[in-house]
């Protein structure tokens, strides 16, 4: 007698045939667009456009425009910049460690997700351009070029000039990564299209693919290979963000736990966005059979482990800055749990720590519903972390005499929301005229993990379909 | 072979025509059109010169010419050199407060405001009001010309107006106190041609009933001088000496010297106060008694009671100042009251106590307060009754600053002649007929007698900016005298100075002698007076004075606006109140006990109006719970709710003018009687640069002791954190990740002393002139983005045992600030760039825009910076400061004054940039004055002097608390009184009570604090005042 491991649910359901993915992945960049998609792209122009208001404004009037005082120098802008980098972490995170890993369930997701990350980091480098009082200069004077300014160097000590080096890594191998994922599928379309235009753009698009084998392989290796490059950077980047605040001496930001818990933090926030995004594109899409149930639970297990370890760094913090016995230290902690942001700390605590717990329950972690809702939370949740990181710390720091709060104006909201236009006018872009799941990937698995292959239940080996039917 | 073989390309070559020939030598066989042939239509040449002047006259016109409006000198003046100082040793006058000063030029144009230290008086302190002075004179509200009916005027009109007045008309000239003997003389002169003539003096603070009180006691109606540094005990009811007082200056020095201590030093003085509001005085007072206003007075009487007629006093907190006055070998008793009769009782007291001759000298009296209550409200009333025919206000603006203004301003047309000699709009000017301007005092010659044996002089610093006349000029004059006010005065100094100074030989040397220094002090004795006892009649007085129960106000003067005189330059306007830290504001000043059952609703910066009813005057001010503030007794401050001085001052605040009174024949800043508060409801905000109250026991922050803890230990009270290593604890400089720096010409630092310290804020306007900081209006300010580089930080303490048990409860975490006891302690910290060794700001900027200098500065490039903040977020004193807007040429910060115009604009540091919008700046420790000195001394080929290269807010400390200098010279005062020892790198402070604050963050600051040292007794008990005893 042997015993055979279970075999694992079918990724692609509904017996879908190679022929059916390309339909219905590369069928919703030939149609001609939906109405929810007008409309969806209707909302990101006119959040853009109202955000690009503030942008403006901000430029031509200057920083004060925002809520920042001497005291607290950063608040949304920094909070909103780690909040965007932390949601770029998902998709390198499923593409490039789930690769390696060889979680073939990824292949649905990844391509969205990835695109995810590199909208989300296009918005979160605006914040580091945009918070600047003279980003005019700024933007170049903060890349170590070479200059007539004599021997005017970039300062390779600040932790902002190794965020300029990790960010700007991170997205160009991102970049590069998704781009190289994209090629097969958009000789795909070219392939099908019909009308010159499109023949021409996805032409130029795919690169000149011939599906060779040669080819075939030169991908894959180049895939690996980035795999591998981006993978050390799924945990380098928000290490480094991290280091903003765990070099400083402020208390609060001064503590060693920041680059695991960042990391942590940054995968928690990414999956849920990733969640958030895919279970509506899933629905507009009718993509059920491709992103099913299976790959929303092993996300929502995502979310509790990396949520929990997220808890663990809260009351790690709150239980050092106690045994530390360092008073300023210790103040800054009590001042977050009750003091005048406390309402800021304990949304953090609620949606961060406690409100994953819920996917502790089956029902939960496969409900659409909840999954969405939760999804949304955890974003919140992540959003009031940093906040309560940058702003709590910095408004009552060492000396009392210089102790203020920190209020948000219009203009704070407003560059916010224009990061919200910008990432979901992107986005959706990407929905229509790029294939949103990676064909070339999910056929690959059609036929090994597909439901006209195995049968959810236990099969001995040898039997055939044909003969269990 | 045939070499006549011809080859020929064509027909033409071998026929070879005239026509070929021709054509074969020209390069290009057509013909081409490089003349324009005919004249017609452009060709292409024409076409590329066109275009290439057009580019050129184009690009050119783009390149504007960067100097504008520069003109070179046709002849050079001698002492003007284009980028080096000149210095003029002058006189601040601003209603009747006098200062002596220095002022810097640059290019002819007065820039700052100094102390003169060849001063006997003030020494090189200054006050807030004389620094900001300067930018006073470019006030685009002055007037340009003389006015006759609100419209401009020629001199001529206005000399014609005033020479034509019958000499049978009445008339009157009002002025605050004129100390300036040959202005009297010109007004003399004026007045000798009328028949009936009266001057009628006044001052804004009124010290009326002192000067009454001195005339009876001594036969001099003049204040005394006052020497605190030698008072072991000072006992003050309700006079603010170190803040509202005309000799501020020469007080906090003095007071600073009796609390200094050090090695040769143990002891120092102690300050009893009882008072209502919390003033300066009370801030720095090792006891401090909250009393009701009425109850003041009652003090006074029964300390007369003990002392002169040897009675036990009741009051506990009475009976230890009684215990010390006979203790002390020297002591002072002062009293605010504008009371006669307290203030001979005062005198009795000081008489008793053996004071007069050590502690105060009334033989070399204050000649800056002449000012008569009495002589103002008969003019009034002879005024109203039209029996005065003209009047002249010579810069005085009674209508605003005097408690009879509202009366005065109906009556002024009643005059058939009037005129005001002021520079600028104001209220009392808006109703006379004649505005003949007066030259700011940076323009003017003049003269002045201080006190009985100190003169001074003034001189011009710029040359006329408007078409004004010296009020003395104009009076000479008027009175028909042919002579320019420059050599009446000499003619004066002649006659009645010279005489005065034994060694003077020659005038011209005598004369240039003085004016180089501004000052000169006789060196005649003066006469001795007599003490002459009339308390008897006082004590009943004050004896029967009735105790009020109901709610009393106590109007005050602040550190900032003082009278308001000044109160449209921005400079004051946003100079934080010391106590408060409130600017661009006057409020009720309240208990908190009592806000709290007035139902005011506090937020961040936000809190209620209330009506505040004082005899039939109402006006609607916001109330500010201040912690040790009289229950019962409410303050108010003066200067405030201007109307007619300008786009900074109008509107600003309430006019706590008319609501003082007439008490006997004095004006009383106490009203006891009549005085009512209820409340509006409607929400205020006051804009405060410090909102948490209490430094929440921090002691690496704050570190104090008392005297006799200090005497046994002198690191009492030093806080020592250690920072736990693998080799153990270790003090934070053993511990650290950097290498220090090695200085090699200057290592420049700085010493603060917390006990010298009295928190008038002076040093705060100075830096601002020095450095050329932006004032941001109160909206800024109540967004926290005030941009003082040094700020004094005020911290309230208290004792647990003092707090009622619901206080105590409330003192949580979410309220740590909430320090409301009804008499906290409390400690100013000046606070500014630390220039960290190891600046936490100085690594985290991505582009290096902040350094560290090779003299331990810590550097801030302007020109290289970005404006991330993050070096504002990672300083640890919060000091940095950024420009969140554009704060120059932008009309929405017109009330930067000294920035968006071009009046406005001389007042600028030409060696200090102007910062842009989004940088970073924060004190510099005044990197262009330690240049320039290091410059003076280079071309001397020498080092410099300790002394020569100081900053502009050590120089304007009247107490003399910041001390700055070179560590690296052994010499200097700072290595003196931090007892520095050089290290292999950097520098270590041996003195016992020198602490950095936040030793334990190891960032190496090169400013040390001394600690604070209170002359409390240890066992702290009886300094709860039972203000119902």
């Amino acid at each position: 007698m042997t015993s055979e491991s279970v075999i694992r649910d079918p990724l692609i359901t509904n017996g879908k045939t190679l022929h059916d993915v390309t339909e219905d992945i590369a069928g919703r960049v030939e149609e001609k667009p939906h109405k929810t998609w007008l409309l969806a792209m209707a909302v990101s122009l006119s959040l853009l456009f109202v955000g690009f208001l503030a942008v403006a404004t901000l430029l031509w009037e200057g920083i004060g425009v925002w809520g920042l005082n001497k005291t607290v120098g950063w608040a949304w802008d920094i909070t909103n910049f780690v909040w965007w980098v932390g949601i770029g972490h998902a998709g390198t995170l499923i593409s490039a460690v789930l690769l390696l890993f060889r979680q073939r369930w990824r292949m649905s997701i990844n391509r969205a997700s990835e695109a995810m990350t590199i909208f989300a980091v296009i918005c979160a480098a605006m914040f580091p351009v945009l918070h600047m009082g003279r980003p005019w200069l700024g933007f170049y004077w903060a890349l170590p070029l070479p200059n007539t300014f004599g021997s005017l160097w970039v300062n390779f000590n600040s932790p902002l000039l190794w965020d300029v080096f990790a960010i700007s890594t991170y997205f160009s191998v991102s970049l590069v990564f998704w781009y190289i994922g994209l090629i097969p599928d958009f000789a795909t379309i070219r392939d099908r299209a019909t009308n010159k235009i499109s023949k021409a753009i996805y032409g130029g698009l795919s690169f000149g693919w011939t599906g060779a084998a040669r080819t075939w392989n030169h991908y894959e290796t180049v895939a690996l290979v980035l795999a591998g490059l981006a993978t050390p950077l799924v945990l380098s980047v928000h290490t480094i963000v991290s280091f903003d605040f765990a070099t400083s001496v402020i208390p609060g930001w001064h503590t060693t736990i920041f680059p695991p818990y960042f990391v942590a933090g940054a995968i928690f926030s990414g999956f849920a966005m990733v969640l958030t995004l895919l279970l509506v594109t899933r629905k507009v899409y009718k993509l059920e059979d491709y992103i099913t149930i299976q790959h929303i639970e092993l996300m929502n297990i995502v979310i509790i482990i990396t949520g929990s370890i997220v808890g663990i760094a809260y009351i790690t913090e709150l239980f050092i800055a106690w045994y530390s016995g360092v008073e300023a230290e210790q103040y800054a902690f009590l001042n977050r749990v009750s003091g005048p942001y406390w309402w800021a700390y304990w949304s953090m605590m609620t949606c961060n720590v406690i409100s994953p717990q819920l996917f502790w329950f089956k029902k939960i972690r496969t409900n659409l519903a909840a999954t969405f809702v939760l999804s949304i939370v955890v974003n919140i949740g992540m959003w009031f972390e940093r906040f309560v990181i940058i702003v709590t710390s910095l408004h009552r720091d060492f000396l009392p005499s210089s102790w203020a709060m920190f209020y948000p104006t219009i203009y704070d909201i407003g560059v916010y929301i224009f990061t919200f236009g910008l990432f979901f006018t992107a986005f959706f872009l990407f929905a229509k005229f790029f294939p949103v799941i990676n064909m070339a990937e999910v056929k690959s698995i059609v036929k090994a993990t597909g439901e006209s292959v195995n049968k959810p239940t236990g099969v001995t080996s040898g039997t055939t379909e044909k003969e269990l039917a | 072979m045939n070499s006549n073989k011809k080859y020929w390309k064509g027909l033409e070559q071998l026929q070879n025509t005239p026509e070929f020939a021709e054509r074969a030598n020209k390069e290009f066989p057509e013909h081409l059109p490089l003349e324009n042939e005919g004249g017609e239509g452009t060709n292409r040449r024409d076409f590329l010169k066109l275009m290439g002047f057009g580019i050129g006259a184009v690009s050119l016109a783009a390149c504007e010419a960067p100097v504008r409006k520069a003109i070179p000198w046709v002849k050079k003046p001698e002492v003007i050199d284009p980028g080096v100082p000149n210095y003029y040793a002058t006189t601040f006058v601003s209603g009747s407060d006098y200062q002596t000063v220095v002022v810097k030029t640059r290019e002819g144009r007065p820039i700052k405001v100094e102390g003169n230290t060849l001063s006997e008086i003030n020494g090189g302190g200054t006050t807030s009001q004389s620094e900001a002075s300067v930018l006073s004179l470019y006030d685009k509200q002055r007037f340009t010309s003389p006015q006759k009916d609100g419209a401009a005027s020629t001199w001529d009109e206005i000399d014609k107006a005033v020479k034509s007045l019958p000499a049978s008309s009445r008339v009157a000239i009002v002025s605050n106190t004129i100390a300036s003997p040959s202005t009297l003389k010109a007004l003399d002169l004026f007045t000798a041609k009328f028949a009936n003539s009266r001057r009628v003096v006044y001052d804004q603070n009124s010290y009326s009933g002192s000067l009454d009180a001195n005339e009876e006691s001594f036969g001099v109606r003049a204040l005394p001088t006052y020497d605190f540094s030698k008072a072991e005990t000072i006992v003050s009811f309700g006079a603010d000496f170190l803040g509202a007082s005309p000799s501020s200056v020469s007080n906090n020095k003095q007071f600073a010297a009796s609390r200094r201590l050090g090695d040769g030093k143990k002891t120092m003085s102690r300050l009893y106060v009882f008072e209502s509001n919390l003033s300066l005085t009370g801030a720095n007072a090792d006891y401090r008694m909250p009393v009701m206003a009425s109850e003041q007075d009652k003090f006074v009487l029964a300390l007369y009671e003990a002392i002169v007629e040897g009675a036990a006093p009741k009051n506990e907190n009475l009976k230890k100042v009684v215990a010390d006055l006979k203790k002390s070998s020297s002591s002072l008793v002062l009293s605010g009251s504008n009371d006669k009769n307290v203030q001979l009782l005062v005198n009795a007291i000081n008489s008793s106590l053996g004071n007069y001759g050590t502690t105060i000298n009334m033989s070399v009296a204050d000649m800056t307060k002449a000012g008569s209550d009495q002589d103002f409200r008969a003019f009034v009333s002879d005024l109203k009754a039209g029996s005065i025919d003209a009047v002249f206000f010579i810069n005085c603006n009674p209508v605003y600053d005097h408690a009879l203004g509202a009366e005065l301003s109906a009556s002024i047309s009643k005059a058939k002649f009037s005129l005001s000699t002021a520079d600028r709009p104001d209220e009392t000017n808006g109703s006379v007929k004649y505005i003949a301007p007066d030259c700011h005092y940076l323009e003017s010659w003049n003269d002045f007698q201080l006190t009985s044996k100190h003169f001074s002089l003034s001189q011009p610093t710029i040359s006329k900016i408007f078409d004004t006349r010296q009020v003395q000029d104009s009076f000479l004059n008027w009175a028909g005298e042919n002579v320019s006010y420059y050599d009446f005065i000499r003619t004066n100094w002649e006659s009645d100075m010279m005489p005065l100074a034994s060694d003077a030989a020659d005038f011209d040397l005598f004369w240039d002698q003085s004016l180089h220094n501004g000052v000169f002090t006789s060196t005649v004795e003066t006469a001795e007076v007599e003490f002459n006892d009339t308390a008897a009649e006082a004590k009943a007085a004050v004896a029967a004075k009735k105790a009020s129960n109901g709610l009393e106000l106590v109007i005050y003067q602040n550190a900032a606006l003082g009278t308001g005189v000044q109160a449209n330059n921005p400079w004051l306007q946003e100079m934080p109140d010391p106590i408060t830290k409130a600017c661009w504001d006057n409020y009720l000043t309240v208990s908190p006990q009592q806000a709290e059952e007035w139902g005011i609703v506090f937020g961040d910066m936000s809190t209620q109006t209330v009506n505040l009813k004082v005899g039939g005057n109402t006006v609607e001010v916001p109330v500010m719970a201040q912690p040790g503030q009289a229950y019962n007794t409410v303050g108010l401050a003066l200067g405030y709710g201007r109307t007619k001085a300008g786009k900074v001052a109008d509107g600003v605040g309430v006019n706590a003018y008319p609501l003082l009174a007439y008490e006997g024949d004095t004006i009383t800043n106490k009203i006891v009687a009549g005085v009512s508060v209820e409340p509006v409801g409607a929400e205020y905000r006051i804009a405060q640069t410090q909102t948490s109250q209490t430094y929440m026991g921090r002691e690496t922050v704050i570190q104090e002791t008392v005297l006799k803890k200090y005497q046994e230990d002198p690191q009492a009270g030093r806080n020592f954190p250690k920072i736990a290593t693998a080799e153990g604890f270790k003090k934070p400089s053993a511990v650290s990740l950097w290498k220090g720096h090695e200085y090699a010409n200057h290592h420049w630092g700085m010493a603060i002393d917390l006990n010298a310290c009295t928190g008038c804020g002076t040093c705060t306007v100075a830096c601002q002139t020095e450095n050329n900081i932006p004032v941001v209006g109160k909206q800024e300010v109540l967004n926290r983005r005030e941009m003082h580089w040094i700020r004094i930080d005020r911290y309230y303490s208290h004792n647990p045992e003092d707090l009622t048990e619901s206080q105590a409860n409330a003192r949580s975490f979410t309220k740590p600030e909430f320090a409301a006891v009804q008499n906290p302690e409390v400690t100013f910290q000046p606070m500014m760039c630390q220039q960290c060794n190891n600046a936490p700001c100085e690594t985290v900027c991505p582009v290096a825009a902040t350094t560290h200098s090779s003299e331990g500065l810590n550097q801030m490039t302007y020109n290289r910076c970005i404006g991330t903040r993050y070096c504002a977020n990672n300083c640890p004193y919060k000091v940095r400061r950024f420009n969140w807007f554009k704060y120059h040429d932008n009309d929405k910060f017109d009330t930067n004054l000294a920035m968006n115009n071009d009046l406005g604009k001389m007042v600028l540091n030409p060696d200090v940039t102007v910062r842009a919008r989004g940088v970073m700046e924060k004190c510099t420790f005044c990197v262009q004055r330690i240049q320039a000195g290091k410059l003076e001394a280079k071309k001397e080929k020498r080092r410099p002097v300790d002394g020569e290269v100081t900053t502009a807010c050590a120089s304007a400390c009247p107490s003399e608390a910041l001390v700055f200098g070179d560590m690296k010279d052994p010499e200097s005062r700072i290595s003196k009184v931090l007892k520095i020892k050089s290290m292999e790198k950097g520098v270590e402070a041996q003195e016992p009570r020198a602490y950095h604050v936040l030793e334990e963050l190891r960032v190496m600051p090169n400013i040390w604090y001394l600690t604070k040292v209170r002359n409390k007794d240890e066992v702290k008990k009886a300094e709860t005042a039972d203000a119902h005893a």
